[in-house]
């Protein structure tokens, strides 16, 4: 069906926009901004904050022949509703004339913030959402700058622990609902609601609720104030200080779009990026700490050769030494990046290796959070490493390895004595380990080599839709690692004479997407991502159940 | 575009060098007979200004109440970044409790800070005071870096005139407090 279009006039320009959206959401579209609290584009409208007060108008009609009056230049009589509007509840319609930046409509904003602010106890210099928060940045370019109110304000409940995970502060709430909405909408079950009247209204949580909800977190971002804050970041850095990188979420292959908040290379939160493809403007709470994985004091610190530390380039030369003397296998995973999966797949061929790769599979919760916890399977199908889904062990490479058909592990991230070897293998074969953590196989290889963690190094990774999409590198790297792609570029070049000139993950990114004709036109994704035809793989059987924006068998929804 | 600017031939007067040296002499001479104004420093300590601003302190209010909260302000506005704050909360416990947020930790590294009391401008609790102190030094980097307690000890008391947090408490205490 062909999009509809409607013709408005916004503060005297005309515009054709799309019909059946409202009158807030065309106008953004246009470049005009409506300040809003309670109005968010996931959720319903419920119009309660007031803040989007515009002048809207409708071209007048004749009241006898009800004939749109039209003047002699073709312009219409506009009839001007007498009282402005809330641009959230209002549809666009044909020849809609809308103003926003009217004396009268700056004074409903201003009206409404001094209404909002009245019980508001301006405790910005405490409150974690400062720099971040609505009611200080509408305040700050509508507000009048002075209150007229001399009572004492009214006291609300403070600091209430909501499920352990939120900190509730009524007294900065501005009832726009924005929270309940939410819990009911996105996580499926009603946690907070209001109690009382009129300007004693305070958001309440329902007692004895079952707060186990793995989306309670989204309240936080969406509260336009500091009412709902998260307690794991209550207190720990001001969001002024705090650097934004654009990364995807490595919890599972929905590949959700966050973005990592970091200082001084310590990261401080994760919070959901929009994107309408996959995520809309939500995460799960879990996702939110997967950089806890790599701060627990348990990284690979420095290369090590035979259980001594080691330069990492010697390390590397080690390598490159241990697998020329044939009889390869090398165990990749799916929280690599595509281009290192690729530098992977050119280095099995290099030196004759099969690629072994486990899979971990989970309970899927049908939203966000999918039964895949690897964020890049997809990208070891789509480079060819892999041609069937992953076993969800290596006993298969163990008996070759038992067997002296293997007599080199080149081992990536994983940890073999998890996935079906013993101690005793260790013995037959030769196994490098190459990755972030320590594990039980770094313990006992033969040489470390230390990577980087997914916010220290960039890349791409094919979520569940077979969606390409890119995260930049958040955080600096400890000074002994190697970056991932430099490694495998290094030891390519080492092991089959001809590669690329240059390690950059750009230029491995380049050849990677010559070479690969489903990842064509991927070198440069942008933010949303490029989805690419999977159907070569539609008869692999993968763990993933319908979920948002994603159906098993059409793939998007 | 260059400027080439015309120097003007001196006269044989001016060559001499005499009208100036003499006229230099004659000030010097005139100075000679005025009263002093340099001090014997450091064993006459001078008299500082209202306003002057030392070394930027951390003060207590009249209470004994830390009036710093760890909002980061000073440490976003200082311009050599030498404030370093690590934010924490005030223990349940406290009879502060219902202020919620305290420094952990407070740092200012006096070789970085250059006195331009912005981070007193800035506060927005009057807790960060540039006094009267300006002879600072230190035998290692490390002891010229003041921690929290130093700048305690440095600042001490300095009474408030408004009391916002006691209007907070007081309001709540009234019970429910307001209609
Ligand atoms: S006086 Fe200026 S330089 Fe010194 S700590 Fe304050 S803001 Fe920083
Ligand atoms: S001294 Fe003032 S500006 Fe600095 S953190 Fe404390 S309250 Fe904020």
């Amino acid at each position: 069906m062909e999009k509809q279009t409607v013709k408005i006039n916004v503060n005297g320009v005309d515009y054709e926009v799309e019909a059946g959206q409202n009158v807030l959401e065309a106008c953004r579209k246009v470049g005009v901004e409506i300040p809003h609290f309670c109005y968010h584009e996931n959720l319903s409208v419920v119009g309660n904050c007031r803040m989007c007060l515009v002048m809207t108008g409708m071209p007048a009609r004749d009241r006898a022949t009800g004939q749109v009056l039209q003047k002699a230049d073709g312009t219409f009589e506009i009839a001007w509703a007498p009282k402005p509007a809330i641009a959230c509840g209002t549809r666009v319609a044909e020849n809609m004339h809308v103003i926003t930046d009217s004396d009268e409509v700056r004074r409903c904003r201003e009206s409404v913030l001094e209404f909002i602010l009245l019980n508001h106890p301006l405790d910005c210099p405490i409150c974690d959402k400062a720099g971040e928060c609505r009611l200080q940045e509408y305040s700050h370019a509508f507000g009048s700058g002075k209150s007229r109110y001399v009572e004492s304000k009214n006291v609300k409940p403070k600091k209430v622990n909501v499920a352990n995970k939120i900190m509730l502060d009524a007294e900065r709430c501005i009832q726009c609902s924005r929270c309940i909405r939410i819990s009911r909408e996105i996580g499926g079950k009603d946690i907070f609601g209001f109690t009382k009247r009129g300007s004693k209204t305070e958001i309440s949580v329902y007692e004895g609720a079952d707060n186990e909800s793995n989306y309670l977190l989204n309240v936080v971002d969406c509260c336009p104030v500091g009412a709902l804050t998260e307690k794991e970041f209550r207190f720990e850095m001001r969001t002024w200080f705090l650097k934004v990188t654009d990364s995807i979420c490595a919890e599972s292959s929905a590949g959700v779009n966050t973005r990592v908040w970091s200082r001084e290379g310590k990261i401080y939160r994760i919070t959901p990026r929009k994107n309408p493809f996959v995520n809309d403007a939500w995460m799960s709470d879990s996702g939110r700490y997967v950089y806890d994985r790599f701060e627990k004091g348990n990284r690979l610190e420095s290369a090590r050769i035979d259980s001594s530390p080691s330069d990492k380039g010697y390390a590397a030369q080690r390598c490159v030494e241990i697998l020329k003397l044939g009889k390869v296998a090398i165990v990749a995973n799916g929280w690599q990046t595509v281009e290192e999966q690729f530098l992977i797949g050119e280095l099995a061929k290099a030196c004759d290796a099969k690629v072994y790769m486990a899979s971990h599979v989970d309970e899927d919760d049908g939203k966000l959070v999918s039964a895949d916890r690897t964020p890049n399977l997809r990208g070891a199908l789509v480079t060819g490493l892999i041609s069937e889904y992953p076993k969800p062990d290596l006993k298969e490479l163990a008996e070759k390895v038992r067997s002296g058909e293997v007599k080199t592990v080149l081992c990536f991230r994983e940890d073999l004595i998890d996935l079906g070897f013993e101690p005793k293998d260790f013995k037959s074969a030769n196994i490098i380990y190459c990755g972030a953590l320590e594990n039980d196989t770094s313990r006992d290889a033969k040489v470390c080599v230390p990577l980087r963690s997914e916010f220290e190094k960039e890349g791409m990774w094919i979520n569940r839709q077979f969606r390409v999409q890119k995260f930049d590198r958040a955080v600096e790297a400890p000074k002994n690692s190697y970056c991932d792609c430099e490694f495998l570029v290094a030891v390519l070049r080492e092991v089959s004479g001809a590669s690329f000139e240059t390690p950059s993950i750009k230029r491995v990114r380049k050849v990677m997407c010559e070479k690969i004709p489903a990842l064509r036109g991927c070198e440069n994704v942008g933010k949303l991502g490029v989805l690419i035809d999977g159907s070569a793989f539609a008869h692999i059987a993968f763990p993933e159940t319908d979920a948002m924006h994603f159906k098993k068998d059409s793939r998007e929804a | 575009m260059a400027i080439i600017v015309e120097r003007r031939r001196l006269t044989w007067m001016e060559r001499t060098y005499l009208p100036q040296i003499v006229s230099g002499l004659w000030i010097t001479l005139k100075n000679l007979f005025k009263p002093k104004v340099t001090l014997e420093y450091p064993e006459q300590a001078p008299i500082l200004p209202p306003g002057y601003r030392g070394a930027p302190t951390l003060v207590m209010d009249s209470a004994g109440r830390e009036k710093c909260v760890s909002c980061q302000l000073c440490e976003f506005v200082c311009p050599p970044k030498a404030i370093k704050i690590v934010p924490g909360e005030i223990s349940g416990n406290s009879e502060y409790a219902y202020i919620e947020k305290a420094p952990k930790e407070f740092e200012i590294n006096m070789l970085r800070c250059i006195f331009c009391g912005y981070c007193e401008e800035a506060c927005p609790e009057k807790a960060i005071v540039l006094q009267q102190e300006f002879s600072l030094n230190g035998r290692t980097r490390a002891e010229m870096i003041r921690n929290k307690k130093q700048l305690y000890e440095a600042g001490g008391v300095l009474p408030d005139k408004i009391k916002k947090w006691k209007k907070v408490k007081d309001t709540a205490d009234l019970e429910g407090g307001s209609h």
